[in-house]
């Protein structure tokens, strides 16, 4: 059960600040006038959700509230929580257990797509799904040893290529190979990329279209975001939106005291579900996404 | 999100412009825009509302309320104060005479440590030290590897020791580096969570066993609001000396720049902006200043062409220049160092109003290729003396670059454009610093109105020439 604490630990991180805001609002009292809601809105800004989605949301619930004459602070965070939820996309389709499902993840240096990728790979295996992983990220250095690793950890079969190799024919090879072992679920790892380099987003749209074209089962693209990311995180996914057609988000490192207040903001413009989220370095730690329990770990605790 | 900060400000600094003189109800106006401003730029809440504060005061100052231009003076409250925040000046790294220095690295998981230190490597062994790079990162797979194949790319020694301790590995690492008269040692250490005790507390152990010069947090330039509890932690556990930041080759307005300062009082050191080991840049407060309230880093760009540039060649151009007679020559010159700075995108950023060009999809790097085989597709004699590219002219140089004549004469149009400009702008661009020479002077000022001039005949006409006196 080690890794269940871990995540419940995970995610209280993330609750404890909340609630440590939450409690100087409380002990305010329970009058709901102009400082309740900009303290509201203040914690909601704190939890990186955005000046703007902090002010939209945090407005709808003040006219709810006085609608519906709730009581009190308790009434109001409760309801808080629910439009907060709300803005979460639901997913149609889950591309980690609805397979067979050929997978590509995406997103900004460092956000951590290799360590997913191993997390996702090991689920997969223990739940007895043949996986395949594959290894697109021929530019950093030393990031095919480190998915190397994780496949080793996963016990999950690796394709790979040589550092400096085109990342295309990486999924081509890749694609092949799973058609051979009759893979279920293909995960491929890409290199990591600020979304302001047209080049490098160039060469990411041709990895995708070609894995798109080529490959027999459907593909999906996944953006890893990580949760310590501010505002400019809304414009990386539309950016990584808008040249890849993205299917979903993961967040990631929900595991220190950044509360992912992002993940609201991009998955509300872009109509994008969140499918895990990551809490902590260990193979075991991702975690599905529950759009109540994120609302709730936001505002409650 | 992307130009929130100085698009908004220049827009709001606009509206206060065409009203003379202010009230307090405009101020305050205006401020609401900033803090908004700031608040999309991801400066830390709490620090946005002290900032906003302390501005507001200085504005309501009799000084800057009955002054003739008292738009002019909240733009000037607003960046004194930012640039105060940032710190009043460059932070140099000063490396004591104690061999080795050590500098150990620090920071949350993926922030950009590794490459950080190899550029940091590069950078000093580039000033005539001999570095030594110790990977104390045990835990992320490969992380010694990358360390390793970085190292090994930069001509960069990297102690491994046994890839187990990280406490060991660091001493021995200062061990190493002295037996084999390395000056400096780097520690690239572990990414680590400042909630997560038992690696705080490793990272402060790696300290006491190396007692660094000096210890830097390399921070993200896309952190949010979080970065303030991470870099209270940080400074308290391991207390840093500075910070690099990372990912600044982004769009990312950096606003924990600023909240990081203000949080710690640490200066910000150096700021990395690419993948490449050379784009690690010392940081310059006011230029963060600027660039975040839009204002554009000019002399930044003014340095890296300096940087680039062939100073006798350039001096030739100048020279040129000054007589009228800029050719295709020197337009495929300049084109070439557009493009050696790191592209249009690059230098556009920097530039006031880039960041609305950037956004808006106006500039397209493959244009560069294409100006580039155009005027190779012309004869030297064509490109020295413009004059003679006639119409059947034309259609040979489009045949030979595999385009359309409509896209030569496009070429031609901007080249005509460019050097009527760069007669409008002599003059415009400051002088180099003294004592560099006659020359090199010319060079410097001819460099930046080509490429300034080479831009607006790329379309950026939003771009606003007149900040750059
Ligand atoms: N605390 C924490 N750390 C994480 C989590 N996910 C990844 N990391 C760490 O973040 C760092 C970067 O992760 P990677 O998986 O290498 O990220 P990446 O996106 O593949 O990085 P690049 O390929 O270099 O762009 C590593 O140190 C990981 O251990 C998480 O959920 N929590
Ligand atoms: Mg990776």
């Amino acid at each position: 059960m080690a890794w269940f604490d871990k995540l419940s630990r995970g995610l209280s991180n993330t609750r404890n600040s909340f609630t440590e805001s939450m409690n100087v609002l409380f002990r305010r009292g329970p009058k709901l006038d102009e400082n309740f809601y900009d303290d509201l809105e203040e914690t909601l800004i704190l939890g990186d959700m955005g000046f703007q989605a902090a002010e939209d949301i945090v407005a709808s619930v003040r006219d709810t509230a006085r609608r519906k004459a709730l009581p009190d602070a308790q009434a109001v965070m409760d309801l808080l929580e629910d439009s907060i939820a709300q803005q979460f996309k639901q997913a149609e389709r889950d591309p980690f257990t609805d397979l067979p499902s050929l997978v590509l993840f995406v997103g900004i240096n460092g956000a951590g797509k290799t360590t997913t990728v191993g997390k996702l790979a090991k689920i997969a295996k223990d739940r007895g799904d043949a996986v395949l992983i594959g290894s697109a990220d021929t530019f950093r250095a030393a990031a095919i040893e480190q998915l190397d690793i994780w496949g080793e950890r996963a016990g999950v079969e690796i394709v790979k290529r040589e550092r400096g190799a085109d990342p295309a024919s990486v999924c081509y090879d890749v694609i092949q190979r799973g058609e051979e072992t009759g893979a279920q679920l293909i995960l491929i790892d890409t290199s990591g990329r600020l979304h302001t380099s047209k080049d490098l987003m160039r060469e990411l749209q041709k990895v995708v279209n070609v894995t798109r074209k080529r490959s027999g089962i459907p593909v999906s693209v996944v953006l890893v975001m990580d949760a310590t990311t501010g505002q400019n995180g809304l414009q990386q996914a539309r950016e990584f939106n808008k040249s890849l057609d993205l299917d979903g988000v993961i967040i990631t490192k929900l595991d220190g005291t950044a509360k992912g207040g992002i993940a609201v903001a991009v998955s509300r413009e872009l109509e994008l579900p969140i499918y895990r989220i990551g809490v902590g370095e260990s193979i075991d730690d991702l975690q599905a996404f529950d759009a109540h329990e994120f609302a709730r770990a936001l505002i409650t605790g | 999100m992307f130009d929130n900060l100085s698009g908004r400000l220049q827009g709001i600094f606009s509206g206060l412009k065409s009203k003379g003189r202010l009230s307090e109800a405009d101020i305050d106006a205006a401020l609401r825009e900033v803090r908004m401003a700031l608040l999309e730029a991801d400066v830390n809440y709490k620090v946005v509302k002290g900032f906003i504060a302390n501005c507001r005061e200085r504005c309501l100052e009799a000084k800057v309320m009955q002054s003739l231009n008292p738009s002019q003076n909240v733009i000037k409250v607003v960046l004194d104060e930012l640039t105060a925040l940032m710190g009043s000046t460059n932070t140099k790294l000063i490396l004591s005479s104690r061999i080795p220095n050590v500098i150990m690295l620090v920071g949350l998981q993926g922030s950009g440590k590794t490459t950080a230190a190899a550029k940091l490597a590069y950078r000093l062994k580039r000033d005539g030290h001999s570095p030594l790079l110790v990977a104390c990162d045990v835990y992320r797979p490969a992380a010694a590897d990358q360390l390793q194949t970085l190292g090994d790319e930069i001509g960069v020694k990297v102690y491994r020791g046994d890839g187990k301790d990280p406490i060991a590995i660091a001493k021995t690492g200062v061990r190493f580096a002295i037996d084999n008269l390395r000056d400096v040692v780097i520690i690239d250490t572990a990414g680590r969570l400042h909630v997560d005790d038992e690696m705080m507390d490793e990272a402060a152990r790696i300290k006491e066993a190396t007692d660094p010069d000096y210890i830097f947090m390399v921070l993200d330039a896309m952190t949010g609001q979080d970065v303030v509890n991470v870099a209270q932690t940080f400074a308290s556990k391991v207390d840093f000396d500075g910070v690099i930041m990372s990912k600044m080759d982004g769009d990312a307005r950096g606003g924990g720049a600023l909240s990081i300062r203000q949080i710690t009082g640490k200066p910000i050191m150096f700021i990395s902006a690419g993948e490449k080991p050379q784009d690690l840049e010392p940081f310059y407060p006011d230029r963060m200043a600027k660039r975040i309230l839009g204002m554009g880093d000019v002399v930044g760009i003014i340095e890296r062409a300096v940087e680039m540039a062939d100073q006798e060649q350039a001096a030739q151009q100048a020279e040129r220049m000054l007589k009228d007679e800029f050719t295709y020559v020197d337009f495929l010159d300049t084109l070439k160092q557009v493009k050696k700075m790191g592209g249009l995108s690059k230098l556009l950023k920097d530039l006031p109003g880039g960041d609305k060009a950037l956004a808006s999809g106006q500039v397209d790097e493959g244009e560069l290729d294409r100006i580039e085989a155009i005027i190779n597709s012309m004869t030297k004699q064509e490109r020295m003396k413009p004059g003679l590219i006639n119409g059947s002219r034309r259609e040979r140089i489009a045949k030979g670059a595999g385009v359309e004549v409509y896209d030569v004469n496009q070429v031609i149009k901007r080249f005509n454009e460019t050097r009527k400009m760069m007669k409008k702008m002599q003059g415009m661009v400051p002088q180099g610093k003294p004592g560099k020479g006659k020359k090199g002077k010319k060079g410097k000022g001819g460099n930046m109105r080509q490429m300034m001039g080479m831009m607006r005949s790329m379309g950026l006409d939003g771009m606003d020439l007149s900040k750059f006196r």
